[in-house]
């Protein structure tokens, strides 16, 4: 009977595999990994090879989606498989088909949980978890269209006094992946169009690059001014704080991202 | 300035609308148009008295010359004192041959009148009934001339009586079409008749010609022409030329258009809203009827040139207002605007730059790069519709490959496969991406053959394939089952959708641009709710795509807003190029029943979209029988008896059907039916086995279903040119559950 374990690689490089994840892949028959999903800077396939101690094979979207991962799942009904993807492997929405698939043909699975960009943004944000309101990706606009959700899920939130949390696109693919100046202007956009005060040039937000890397960066401040901060290279994230702050998370916006001191009037 | 002699004259008559006739000169193939516009020119002091009729001055491109014949429609104006006042005549030589016959279409939006050419010898042929048509449908005045008379007496030999019934006889024919293809307010109208003067005899080759009245005034008989071919080769030369003296041809031609074609004062109203869906009432509707030069501009493009100097040059009518150098102009299909360089009038190969042309004219801009034939340029800041589109008679139904021969040629193959696609819009380049080869689409084999020469002629070496027939997909029933399921390649991402057929009448609607995604949506709900749509079905339609329709059924699905963008692009991906051999499909009516979309943007770009629109198209396509349809060329030709029967076994080996044959004395006319894929090499055979004595002419016809014994085989033989497996995929490749 096979198996297939889902590992999660965590934020940054190899070495942020748990040990168990660690021992899941060495133990396994064939190790399978994914890179499209999100970006790890850190990571070289070359040296996770030498921490595994086995070839890993690197599947495309194109095997996993088109395909809908038959290569892997062929291995799995015999043998055991591990399957690596970056973060913790089932917030990236896409890999439960594959769970699902694996089940529906009497393959046992697992999940090792690595170091995910939700919580790791949250918690560099300063602001508390169960504050947040549902999250959301800005695309990088296609031809043609323009899309109005992510601005949509900003208002519902701020709306309902909750905080937002913005994935900014990675086409990992084509080797590009959104900024906040990129993400920012794409909402100004939106909000010239729909006016409805949601990102204003005023507005509060919290930018995190690179989160889980030795240079990881949080920046708290007006629209205006994160506009022209340089946050450096990619990954990039986008938090739209609510209108009312818990004064503990005001605290922590003054004093871990650098928010200027007016941050504390929004706290009551 | 100086090179034509009337050109003040001219200019200054452009001003005076009631003075102007534009008019084309229309015919079957040889039937002798160019030939007659020579003797016109001549008259006009354009080219000399000897030279007319050998010249052939409009047929201005070398392989034209080479060839004899017209490819390109060619415009030229000229002045004629008709009694006692001067008259602008724009005149434009269309081609004959079928496979050209995109420049009559374009050209007769740009004329109000036309002279119908006919051969005396060979009668009204099928490109005579066709391009007669063409004349009626835009509401565009004809007069008739029967030429070639010459021949009647020296190669028939026929009697005075015997020639009159041979001109009364093409007169009902021609008239018969009128009465068929005209408007209704100008059925009885615009019938030609002799004693109106409406129809003239004569000889383009021998410059000599007349109608009813002018042979009065003359007082020449047929019996004096007969008389002049009479005699020692010697004294027939001369006594010809004597009559070319006494009735030149171009007097009676000239003198028709000026009192019996419409200036375009009179002819705007009555064409305007055949030609154009606009408001009538509107401030440009208003110009318009009044060929205002002053009014809002409005112009119709009706062909385009690139040449090295003025880059590319767009020329047509215009309707209102004036085009003026310096104008910025909107245009309005391509959404943009433009300033216009410079204005020409065009004299054939030539052209003259002028400072502004008034309504009524022909005119040519430069300096608006990125324009098509069958634009709209408009007064910039001035709301208005765009003129209808043009609608061709025939279909680009012959396919080569094409490539250059050296691959380091590649930039200057696509420069010039660009300028020939721009300046002839009845060309289809496209490029296979699963083969990479390059396909060129036209009308014929002549056309493919005019084309490898332009090429050549541009310094450019190219190889081209034997001919490929193309094909279209469709299915033989509609889809009956529960809605088909196709889902995003990430699983997250459900569409549901089904296939029906059009109904004949929706696919001539669409055919003929009566339904059409620029038309307004009301329009298009009523015209559907007549064809038998439900109100529903008819309000929703948001794609078209070729000879298919994509229906929204969708209620209440949230972000379908979204996406519903991509799921357009998915349908005309998917019927561009459809499953069964990525030929197009054709008659499809495609059904959103329902959707569920992500609520995260990132899981449902066009990578996720597309595949989950085109997948259940393609897999609901296989489940509805699906059929090949090919392409089906109407044959007429006319032939001695002793000739019938080769001409018959021809038709026959060709998968042909006998549809007619029709006994008109010692000849018979046979119409029949024969497939494109059969028909290469039909010119060679009918020409050996006829010893060249059939008159003959194929037509675009139809789509057809492929026999059923055949289907199979082209399929994998399209499938394997285009570098894919030889077997179509099954249903199941495309179907999901649940
Ligand atoms: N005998 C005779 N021959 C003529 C007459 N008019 C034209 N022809 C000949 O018919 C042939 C075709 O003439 P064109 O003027 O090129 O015919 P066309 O209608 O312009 O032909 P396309 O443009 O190719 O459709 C030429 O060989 C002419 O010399 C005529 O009145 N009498
Ligand atoms: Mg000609």
């Amino acid at each position: 009977m096979g198996e297939l374990v889902f590992v999660g690689l965590g934020l940054y490089d190899e070495k942020d595999v748990s040990l168990r994840g660690l021992e899941e892949a060495r133990t396994s028959d064939y190790v399978f990994a994914e890179f499209y999903t999100s970006l790890m800077t850190g990571l070289s396939l070359e040296r996770l090879e030498t921490v595994v101690g086995k070839r890993v094979a690197v599947v495309s979207r194109k095997t996993l989606e088109d395909d809908d991962g038959e290569p892997i799942l062929q291995k799995a009904e015999k043998l055991k498989v591990a399957f690596l993807v970056p973060g913790d492997p089932l917030i990236a929405t896409t890999h439960i088909d594959l769970r699902i698939r694996a089940q529906k043909r009497g393959i046992k699975t697992k999940i090792v949980h690595g170091a995910s960009i939700v919580s790791a943004a949250i918690g560099l944000s300063g602001l508390q978890n169960y504050r947040f309101g549902r999250s959301v990706t800005i695309p990088f606009s296609e031809p043609h269209s323009v899309y109005e959700t992510p601005y949509n899920v900003v208002a519902e939130n701020k709306a309902r006094n909750l905080h937002t949390l913005c994935f900014l696109d990675i086409k990992a693919e084509e080797k590009r992946s959104m900024t906040i100046e990129e993400a920012l202007k794409i909402l100004l956009s939106l909000e010239e169009k729909k006016k409805m005060h949601i990102v204003t040039l005023d507005s509060l937000a919290v930018g995190i690059a690179r989160a889980g890397a030795e240079d990881s960066l949080v920046k708290a401040d007006s629209v205006k001014s994160l506009l022209n901060y340089d946050f450096g290279s990619p990954p990039h994230t986008l938090v739209f704080p609510a209108e009312r702050l818990h004064f503990v998370e005001a605290d922590a916006l003054v004093k871990l991202a650098g928010a200027p001191e007016s941050v504390k009037n929004m706290a009551r | 300035m100086g090179r034509y002699k009337q050109l003040e004259e001219i200019v200054k008559l452009m001003n005076e609308t009631k003075r102007i006739r534009n008019t084309s000169i229309i015919a079957h193939v040889d039937h002798g148009k160019t030939t007659l516009s020579d003797s016109l020119l001549a008259a006009a002091g354009i080219i000399s008295e000897q030279t007319a009729g050998q010249k052939l001055f409009l047929d201005s491109w070398e392989l034209e010359q080479k060839r004899q014949m017209t490819v390109f429609a060619s415009n030229i104006s000229l002045t004629h004192n008709f009694k006692g006042e001067d008259y602008l005549i724009n005149l434009i030589d269309t081609p004959g041959h079928i496979d050209f016959s995109g420049a009559v279409t374009r050209s007769l939006r740009a004329a109000d009148g036309a002279l119908v050419v006919v051969d005396a010898v060979e009668g009204p042929m099928t490109q005579t009934e066709t391009v007669l048509m063409q004349a009626l449908r835009e509401r565009v005045k004809p007069l008739l001339f029967i030429n070639k008379v010459d021949r009647l007496i020296k190669e028939i030999k026929l009697t005075p009586e015997e020639m009159q019934n041979k001109f009364a006889k093409i007169i009902v024919r021609v008239n018969t079409l009128i009465e068929r293809y005209a408007p209704p307010e100008h059925k009885k109208d615009w019938q030609v008749r002799i004693e109106d003067g409406r129809v003239a005899f004569g000889s383009a080759l021998h410059k000599w010609g007349f109608n009813f009245p002018y042979m009065k005034a003359k007082g020449v008989t047929f019996k004096d022409v007969i008389d002049a071919y009479t005699g020692e080769p010697e004294d027939i030369g001369k006594k010809v030329d004597a009559l070319s003296k006494k009735v030149p041809l171009w007097e009676p031609i000239l003198d028709m258009f000026c009192e019996h074609l419409p200036n375009p004062l009179d002819a705007q109203p009555y064409r305007q809203s055949q030609i154009w869906p606009g408001d009538l009432k509107s401030r440009v509707g208003e110009a318009m009827a009044k060929v205002d030069p002053n009014g809002p501009l409005l112009m119709c493009i009706t062909t385009v040139e690139v040449d090295p100097h003025s880059g590319v040059v767009a020329i047509g009518r215009v309707f209102s207002g004036s085009v003026e150098k310096g104008k910025t102009v909107h245009l309005i299909t391509g959404r943009q605007s433009g300033i216009i360089q410079q204005v020409y009038m065009s004299m054939a190969a030539d052209r003259v730059i002028v400072d502004k042309i008034p309504a009524g004219n022909i005119a040519a801009v430069s300096g608006l790069p990125s324009i098509r034939v069958g634009e709209t340029l408009a007064e910039e800041g001035v709301e208005t519709q765009p003129f209808e589109a043009l609608k061709y008679v025939s279909e680009p139904v012959v396919t080569v490959a094409v490539e250059p021969e050296d691959i380091k040629d590649l930039p200057l193959f696509d420069k010039v496969m660009h300028k020939l696609t721009l300046e002839d819009p009845n060309l289809h380049f496209t490029m296979n991406q699963e083969s990479g080869e390059y396909l060129l689409s036209g009308m014929g084999e002549l056309h493919l053959e005019v084309t490898a020469y332009r090429m050549q002629e541009a310094g450019l070496k190219a190889r081209l394939s034997k001919p490929i027939v193309i094909y279209r997909e469709t299915i033989s029933r509609n889809y009956q089952g529960p809605p088909v399921l196709g889902k995003s390649p990430n699983k997250h991402n459900k569409l549901w959708v089904t296939v029906e057929k059009l109904s004949d009448e929706v696919i001539n609607a669409l055919k003929e641009g009566r339904i059409s995604e620029m038309q307004k949506r009301d329009e298009r709900q009523v015209m559907l709710r007549n064809f038998g749509w439900t109100t529903e079905d008819a309000r929703n339609v948001i794609a078209i795509e070729g000879i298919n329709l994509l229906v929204n059924r969708i209620k209440g699905k949230q972000y379908v807003e979204e996406i519903i963008d991509h799921v357009k692009s998915g349908f005309r991906e998917a019927v561009h190029q459809s499953v069964l051999a990525k030929e197009p499909a054709y008659g499809l009516k495609v059904n959103l029943e329902d959707i569920v979309v992500h609520e995260d943007p990132v899981h449902r770009g066009p990578a996720q979209i597309l595949p989950m629109t085109w997948r259940p198209i393609w897999g609901c396509f296989l489940l509805c029988s699906p059929q090949l349809l090919e392409p089906i060329l109407s044959f007429e030709c006319k032939v001695p008896n002793d000739f019938v029967s080769p001409v018959i076994t021809i038709v026959q080996k060709r998968r042909g059907k006998l549809l007619d044959m029709i006994n008109e004395e010692d000849m018979m006319i046979i119409k029949a039916e024969i497939p494109v894929a059969e028909s290469f090499g039909l010119a060679d055979e009918l020409r050996s086995s006829t010893q060249g004595r059939a008159f003959w002419a194929t037509q675009f016809s139809r789509w057809s279903p492929i026999p059923e014994s055949l289907q199979m085989e082209v399929i994998r033989q399209i499938r394997t040119r285009r570098g894919m497996s030889p077997e179509p995929p099954r249903p199941n490749e495309f179907l999901e559950e649940e």
